[in-house]
């Protein structure tokens, strides 16, 4: 691998352009079809079962009619601005994989400030659904966008803080380096207090899990998931931001909101749950085999988030969703208190 | 048509609230199911607000206000075969209800359908409000002091007249369209 | 300087196609930023004429326009309206028959209570209940279907008897129906009645007190919920409601405020157990007999007027028959449950915000085929 990076740089990094789309468009095909076969099951219903064997062919047979429909808009609508606004969406969901480490050699951009990166491009899907619901001349496309941004905006800060705590504990904000940090076994894991063997270690696994569940939470919301997917709130606005969409547009938001649950689920499986590191050896070393090391580390890294991306299909078919009121004062009340006591917390015991 | 004793007592309270001459013209009237008291337009909002202010009836509810054609018009052949109707009265009929102390009461008033004027009750029970706009609706019955009588199951701009009315004849057009297509 | 600040008023329109209107209801909303500042409902998109179409039909010919008001509850309207005609032609039911409408009158009081708590959680947001509640309706259906042949508009039930003779398979398929169905109801409380964001979203929303409840009409588990115990089948019985033992659970407020949303939505899960009650005293005690001896060739009522009324799913569903002694009634007028609670709606949502009108809509639970018959 090394010696092709070396011989044809432009190759490799035009892979690197191009595998997280290799990667996230059949992930969200197969994550459409597993959210409706986990709800089918959670509903006792059975789920999509005729196209192709188990209904695998379902989600398949649903992007290609999206994509052969009419592209519609409303006579009324900014016809510049309806038309970037899906791609902005999808481009913020998509620059996230960029920093994401899938494993140790194959990482678009080892930036050291990958944590950062990674958050403040997700701020652009802001701007895209803004955009989405104001240019769509739509009331319910407005409410939904206007929902959307306040509580974007407003969770971005709890998990910015929760950042901060993790950039008190590791010293480091990219994403590779955290991953390395927590490599040989399950016990380095920053859910579990992270590779440092001190008293402190001890002190940190409740903080860590509390702080785990903040970014869960924060992230979900930006994402837009149940309980927090009131810019889409079927049963007020209709479908929200994107009541105007439909076609290949539509198929875009589409894919940028499974491409986000993933990115999301990536960020917290990678700096809480130790990445791309198995929890227990290689195999790979085990057997001398050094290739088989990265694709088994890729293996945990999706195993891992589709692990995440598995909890939030789950809360999404329990929960009921939340008031616009009661999202704002969860963050504003709960999240954003907790989240900074954690983090004067441990900037106190980082400095002991 | 068990309670004879009961409306007799609330007639004898309006006797003495009203004086003999206007109490007079309540009328116990005796159907074979349901006993009720006929009371003329002009005395329903005295009637009615004593029927909910007083304690001792404390009619707090209105379960059902229906609007009726009392089908007395005068018929009249015409050439063609067709009838005319003319003249003719609507009524409306209040069942009251008190839910501390378990009575039901039946109001009726007749008015003609030259001037199908009612007092509105809706001040008194807001439950009225739609059901005067439906009595509105299907007999044309106006109801003074509603705040909002405008039609309610029927279109906005339905110019044909009240459909439950005997002498209600189905437009030929609406909006352009045949109506029995 | 201060009139620039005020912000504009939005006006939007929920419905007639909006997921959940709970059917063709328009509501023409005045928003202040998400705050709801009055809600105009526009109905009559339903509108069947029944009234119209009740005077030129006879008696048992009105039995099927009847099915097609509350169409959740067709067989409690069917009821209803077999009573009001019973009542005034002075036909004798055989006790078999009337086991029969009670047992099914319960059956679809637990279908449409599964309907309106199910599509509650799905105004809230919550997809899952929805489905179970409608997974055990389902069973209720074919229930119906065993009876009757149809699974939402029965013409089963007739003024004097029942259409058909009863399927020897429906005692025992009730009897595992119940025995499968209360296990459920547990389920759907730890699912949703006592979930955290469910209470916070219902509870202390849209609280009605007695007074205001009585004065808008409000009858049947909404005005329960604001504790008024008042249920017509204990008190103004009917049929053969008081050879039962239920209770009639009223609204406490335990989450909230009594009258809230809340008490609204758990008020149906609690009618449901009484209803189940009444069903298992019923069923094993269904007499022999023919359920059609009654069914008069020919039903002539004489003259005059009454109004009959029976504890609908939704309220106090009444039939006002004026008869002029034909085959056919001068004037059926009904007085729809749904039709009254749906003028709750401005009173309960204004100031609130635009998420909590599905969540007070939902939670007074009308039909709009009855709300525009």
């Amino acid at each position: 691998m090394t010696d092709f990076m070396n011989g044809y740089p432009m190759l490799y990094y035009l892979f690197l352009a191009i595998f997280p789309l290799l990667f996230v468009i059949p992930f969200a095909l197969m994550a459409v079809y597993a959210e409706r076969k986990v709800s089918a099951y959670m509903q006792n219903r059975i789920g999509p079962n005729r196209t192709g064997p188990l209904g695998l062919l379902q989600t398949t047979a649903d992007i290609l009619k999206l994509l052969q429909k009419e592209d519609m808009r409303p006579g009324h609508s900014d016809r510049f601005l309806t038309s970037a606004s899906p791609i902005v969406v999808f481009l913020g969901s998509y620059l996230i994989y960029a920093a994401l480490p899938f494993n140790s050699i194959l990482t678009g951009a080892t930036l050291d400030l990958g944590l950062l990166f990674l958050l403040s491009v997700s701020g652009i899907v802001v701007i895209g659904i803004l955009v989405a619901g104001w240019s769509s001349d739509n009331k319910y496309s407005l409410l939904g966008a206007l929902r959307s941004a306040a509580q974007i905006i407003s969770y971005e800060i709890p998990s910015v803080m929760v950042v901060m705590i993790l950039f008190v504990i590791t010293q480091s904000l990219s994403l590779t380096e955290i991953s390395e940090k927590q490599t040989a076994n399950i016990f380095n894991w920053y859910i579990l207090g992270g590779p440092d063997l001190t008293w402190k270690k001890f002190i940190f696994i409740p903080i860590m899990i509390i702080s785990a569940v903040i970014l869960f939470i924060s992230t979900l919301a930006e994402v837009n998931r149940t309980p927090f997917d009131l810019p889409e709130a079927e049963s007020e606005l209709v479908a929200g931001f994107h009541t105007e969409f439909s076609g290949i547009k539509f198929a875009l938001f589409f894919l940028a909101e499974y491409a986000n649950m993933f990115a999301v689920s990536a960020l917290i499986a990678t700096v809480f749950f130790g990445g791309y590191q198995s929890p227990f050896g290689y195999l790979g070393d085990a057997l001398n085999l050094s290739w088989l090391v990265p694709a088994e580390q890729f293996f945990w890294f999706t195993i891992k988030a589709l692990g995440l991306v598995f909890v939030q299909m789950w809360l999404r078919w329990t929960l009921p969703r939340l008031r616009i009121d009661q999202l704002m004062s969860l963050c504003w009340k709960y999240l954003i208190p907790i989240a900074l006591f954690l983090f004067v917390l441990v900037t106190f015991i980082t400095m002991i | 048509m068990a309670d004879t004793e009961f409306i007799k007592s609330v007639t004898d309270r309006f006797t003495l609230l009203l004086g003999e001459e206007k109490a007079s013209q309540i009328v116990i009237t005796e159907s074979p199911f349901e006993t009720f008291l006929t009371v003329p337009a002009e005395l329903i909002s005295v009637v009615m607000t004593e029927l909910y202010d007083n304690p001792a009836l404390g009619f707090d509810s209105l379960v059902l206000l229906t609007g009726n054609d009392e089908d007395d018009a005068v018929k009249t052949k015409n050439d063609d075969g067709s009838e005319t109707l003319t003249g003719g009265n609507l009524s409306v009929v209040y069942h009251l209800e008190s839910l501390p102390n378990r009575k039901k009461i039946i109001i009726k008033t007749i008015v003609p359908k030259a001037n199908p004027e009612v007092p509105s009750v809706t001040p008194l029970w807001v439950s009225a409000d739609w059901q005067e706009r439906e009595a509105y609706d299907m007999y044309g019955i106006i109801f003074t002091g509603h705040p909002n009588l405008i039609r309610i199951l029927m279109p906005y701009d339905w110019e044909f007249g009240f459909p439950l009315r005997k002498d209600y004849q189905n437009p030929e057009f609406y909006q352009g369209i045949k109506v029995p297509y | 300087m201060i009139k620039e600040f005020v912000s504009e008023e939005m006006v939007i329109n929920m419905g007639p196609q909006h997921p959940s209107t709970h059917g063709v209801l328009r509501l023409e909303v005045k928003l202040d930023g998400e705050i709801v500042k009055e809600v105009i409902p526009h109905i009559g998109y339903l509108h069947r004429c029944f009234e119209k179409h009740t005077e030129a039909l006879t008696y048992p010919q009105i039995v099927p326009y009847v099915d097609r008001m509350d169409y959740l509850a067709a067989m409690y309207n069917e009821f209803g309206f077999a009573l009001a005609v019973e009542r005034m032609a002075g036909i004798e039911v055989p006790p078999r028959v009337e086991y029969m409408r009670v047992i099914l009158g319960e059956l679809q009081r637990i279908a449409s209570h599964l309907v309106a708590v199910g599509t509650y959680g799905l105004d809230v947001g919550a997809f899952t209940p929805f489905l179970f509640c409608f997974r055990d309706r389902e069973k209720i259906l074919s229930l119906f279907e065993l009876v009757s042949g149809a699974r939402l508009l029965y013409n089963y039930i007739w003024p004097g008897g029942l259409s058909k003779e009863i399927h020897p398979d429906f005692v025992r398929l009730t009897k595992e129906f119940l025995v499968y169905f209360k296990p459920k109801l547990t389920e759907l409380n730890r699912l949703l009645t006592g979930n955290k964001i469910f209470i916070d979203r219902t509870a202390n929303l849209g609280v009605l007190d007695i007074e205001k409840a009585i004065n808008y009409g409000v009858t049947g588990p909404n005005l329960r919920a604001s504790g008024y115990k008042w249920d017509l089948r204990r008190d103004d019985p009917y049929s053969i409601y008081d050879k039962f033992d239920f209770e009639i659970p009223v609204g406490d407020g335990a989450m909230g405020t009594t009258g809230d949303c809340w008490d609204r939505y758990y008020i149906r899960v609690r009618e449901m157990e009484e209803s189940i009650k009444i069903i298992e005293q019923a069923i094993d005690n269904i007499p022999d007999g023919d359920v059609k001896s009654a069914i008069p060739k020919r039903i002539k009522v004489p003259a005059g007027q009454l109004y009959t009324r029976v504890e609908n799913p939704r309220g106090e569903l009444g039939y006002f028959i004026i008869s002029k002694g034909a085959n056919n009634p001068f004037r059926v007028k009904v007085r729809p449950p749904s039709f009254i609670h749906l003028m709750l709606l401005d009173e309960l949502c204004r100031g609130n915000l635009v998420a909590d009108i599905v969540a007070i809509l939902g939670s007074i639970d009308i039909v709009l085929g009855e709300v525009d018959r």
